[in-house]
This record gives structure tokens, C-alpha cells and sequence, in this order.
């Protein structure tokens, strides 16, 4: 017998959580692909290693999620039982893993940005929450340094690497725009102390991405008006297809454990 | 308030207990204790009378996949002390700085060179993040021959809290605890 999904409340904090958590997730789950088959075997552990984090920080939010929400689910319902619909991650996250040069560019864009997300949700209303950001912006600031070094390492490489980064830059720069979008659900969440409206992380955020573009060789591509949707459910046709991988084995096996 | 006949042998109890506590070694790196790495937080009596005891734990890293092992391995060590209740608190969070000189030398003798101090990673310190070039790194001294003619092969190595290095003199490989 399958597993029937699960879904969870509309309060704008268990909301704001969950952009949170599943972009931790979501990205972990992608950055997991790498296993065993990044270019070299320091890749395989600094990637692992970094997915390991996220998970581990996607963990503590979806655990925190579920008690707001009052469901009485616990963090691996929430992770293996909710439809693609009630994710909550932003696209840039669930977007193919691509090649090496996409992975570490996604990952400076996501470890930039969630420096400064952790930073100022250190002094967050809620204390669990501080708590979590307490812990992980120490390892975000590790992810961060790696990632730079390989846009500098890449973009500054060979012809091939060089162009490989400026396509990379190409694919993901459109979806970075839902980093900063802002609703509802941020305004509660800022007016209520529990972490800042993520707009007002832009400006800060795409001084620093820009400015190790610049010593990459790379330009800082046009502004585009695509906006994706992923923190209102609205995905690319990828989550599915990773949530099928990610979820089979507890809806085929409910509550099964190693 | 308890009464000093009272409170006698539950500062016995509490003091063996921390005598067993200060044996267990860390799964990964069974050189050195959960004391000394600074991951006991607390140790407590339980308030509801039973005798059992609280034992505080924080985690190293967020994903620690050694987590659960630890909190099983805290369990079956205090088995004989009745009721066991295992907390884990977040904050203050974990830094290497808690780690012992007792535990920075063990860590040494292993073949891990110790962390540095973790200020440098101070979160809500305005951090610029421009690149660290490798040359500009702090030397890492050998753990086992010494020298400072070490390189960084990888910021990640076999467990999340350990980078991966080289000595250029002995040419061996070693690992280095990473300050956070």
C-alpha cells in the first residue's frame, strides 16, 4: 500500500521555513548527484561533504516547520511526502545538476546568498531559528570560499572553461531574480522579526557575485524579467522527476528505515 | 532546595557520571573524547525525581551523520545510571575553540593538525569575501615531521569538520581539523 501525501498549513511562517528548507534540500539532493562521478575524487568529498550541510540544515527547518505547523509530522513526512506543489524552494535549486561549471556557479550564487540569509536570521525572533542559522552560517562561509575559487579557477581557466562558465552564467542567471522576489509571506515574516523580506538581500548579494565575476573575467550579464515561481509551488518540470527518485523508497515502503 | 544529605550523593552521581561521559571517544576520531571536543555541553539530574540523568549535547556540524551514533554510544556508556534523557542544543553553536589543549594534542600525535582559532569565521563579522589565495593562508605546521611546507590539496576531506593537506617536506599526506 502507498503512501498518501501529506500537506501543510498556509501560515506564513511554516511558508517562509519551507522556501528556506527546501531550497536546503532541494539542493543537497542535486549536489548528492555528484557522488561518484565529480572530475576528481577532492570534488567527490568537498561536494558530498556540502551536501551533508544542507541536508543537515534542511533537517533542523523541516523539523522546526512541522512543529509551527502543528500537524504533528516530523522533518521526513515533510521531505517524502509533500507533492511537488508544496515545495517551496526557489527553481534555481532543482535545476539539472548540468556540468561542473554549472554546479560550482549554482553554488556560489546559493552559498553567497545564504550567507547573507543566515547572517540576519542569526538575530531572528524565533529562537530555534537563530539557533539553526547560529550553526550554518559557519559552514556556508566554507561553501562560499570553495565555490569562488572554482568561478575563479573556471573563468579564468582555459578557452573551454571559460566558456563553459560564461553558459553557465547564461542558464542560471534568469532564475536568480526569485532569490529576491517578495509577497506576503516575507512582509510577515520581517514584520514579525522572524527573518528579513528577501528583496532586501539583492543589492549586497549581486555586489559580491559581481564582483567575483569580475576577477573570473566574467561580465555580470543584462537584468532579465523572467521571474520563476518555485516559492509558490509553481516548478520546473525537474522537481518532479527528483522528488520521484528522492520519494520512492518511503512511498513504496512506509516509514521503512535502514 | 535539596538538603546537603541529599544533594551529597547526587553530586556522587553526577561526578561518576562525568567520569564515564569523559571516556567515550568520538566515532570518527576515537582518539579523542566528546569532552574534549567539547560537544558536552551539560550533565544534569533529572527533575522529575527518578533519578535519571539529562545529558546536553551539541552538534558539531549541521549533517553530522555521526550524530545519532554519539547520542547511542552517551546512552549505552550511562546505561547503569537509570533513566537517560539526551537534549541537543543548537546554541551557543559549536566552535573548534571548545576543543581541549588535552584533545589538540591527541589530535596532533594522530597525525590531525589541531584548528586555529575560529575568530576569523566570527558570524555577523562583516567578512569580505574576496578570495583567499592559497599562498596567503596561514602555514600549516606537519603533525608529523613539523615543517611548514604544507599545501592545501581540498577544503573538504573524509568528514565534514577535516580539510585535506600535504607536506612538501615529508611528503606525506595529512588532514587538518578546519576552524569554525
Amino acid at each position: 500500500m502507498s503512501q498518501q501525501s501529506i500537506q501543510v498549513g498556509e501560515s506564513p511562517q511554516v511558508q517562509y521555513l519551507l522556501r528556506l528548507g527546501d531550497s536546503c534540500l532541494v539542493l543537497a539532493q542535486r549536489i548528492c548527484e555528484w557522488s561518484g562521478h565529480a572530475p576528481i575524487l577532492e570534488e567527490d568529498l568537498a561536494l558530498s561533504n556540502m551536501a551533508l550541510d544542507l541536508l543537515g540544515q534542511a533537517r533542523a527547518l523541516l523539523t522546526h516547520a512541522a512543529r509551527l505547523d502543528g500537524q504533528g509530522h516530523d522533518e521526513d513526512q515533510l521531505a517524502f511526502l509533500r507533492d511537488e506543489r508544496q515545495y517551496l524552494n526557489p527553481v534555481l535549486m532543482e535545476l539539472p545538476r548540468g556540468d561542473f561549471a554549472f554546479t560550482v556557479l549554482r553554488n556560489f550564487a546559493v552559498s553567497t546568498w545564504l550567507l547573507l540569509l543566515w547572517r540576519r536570521l542569526e538575530g531572528s525572533s524565533d529562537a530555534e531559528l537563530a539557533a539553526i542559522a547560529g550553526k550554518a552560517v559557519k559552514e556556508a562561509a566554507y561553501h562560499q570560499q570553495h565555490a569562488a575559487d572554482w568561478v575563479l579557477r573556471l573563468g579564468d581557466g582555459t578557452e573551454e572553461s571559460s566558456a563553459r562558465m560564461r553558459a553557465a552564467l547564461g542558464t542560471l542567471w534568469p532564475y536568480c531574480n526569485e532569490l529576491f522576489d517578495s509577497d506576503a509571506v516575507d512582509a510577515a515574516a520581517a514584520a514579525q522579526g522572524l527573518g528579513p523580506d528577501w528583496a532586501s538581500l539583492k543589492d549586497e548579494w549581486r555586489a559580491q557575485f559581481c564582483e567575483v565575476l569580475a576577477d573570473a573575467g566574467l561580465d555580470c550579464p543584462k537584468d532579465s524579467a523572467y521571474q520563476s515561481q518555485g516559492r509558490r509551488g509553481i516548478h520546473s518540470e525537474h522537481l518532479g522527476h527528483m522528488l520521484a527518485t528522492m520519494q520512492y523508497l518511503q512511498r513504496a515502503y512506509p516509514g521503512g528505515v535502514w | 532546595m535539596t538538603s546537603p544529605a541529599e544533594r551529597g550523593p547526587a553530586c556522587g552521581r553526577l561526578e561518576a557520571a562525568w567520569e564515564v561521559l569523559r571516556q567515550i571517544p568520538d566515532p570518527e576520531v576515537p582518539v579523542i573524547s566528546l569532552c574534549e571536543l567539547g560537544i558536552v555541553r551539560d550533565l544534569r539530574l533529572l527533575e522529575d525525581g527518578t533519578e535519571g540523568l539529562e545529558v546536553v549535547l551539541t552538534p558539531t556540524y549541521s549533517g553530522c551523520p555521526a550524530t545519532e551514533l554519539i547520542q547511542d554510544d552517551v546512552r549505552a556508556a550511562l546505561a547503569g545510571f537509570g533513566e537517560v534523557r539526551i537534549t541537543m542544543q543548537r546554541a551557543p553553536a559549536w566552535t573548534t575553540d571548545w576543543i581541549s589543549e588535552e584533545g589538540r594534542r591527541k589530535l596532533k600525535d594522530y597525525g590531525i593538525a589541531p584548528p586555529g582559532p575560529a575568530n576569523a569565521l566570527a558570524s555577523g563579522a562583516a567578512q569580505p569575501i574576496r578570495l583567499v589565495h592559497r599562498a596567503a593562508l596561514t602555514k600549516l605546521a606537519c603533525p608529523r615531521c613539523g615543517s611548514e611546507q604544507t599545501e592545501k590539496l581540498s577544503a573538504f576531506g573524509s568528514t565534514a569538520c577535516k580539510a585535506l593537506y600535504r607536506c612538501l617536506s615529508c611528503r606525506e599526506p595529512f588532514e587538518h581539523f578546519k576552524p569554525i
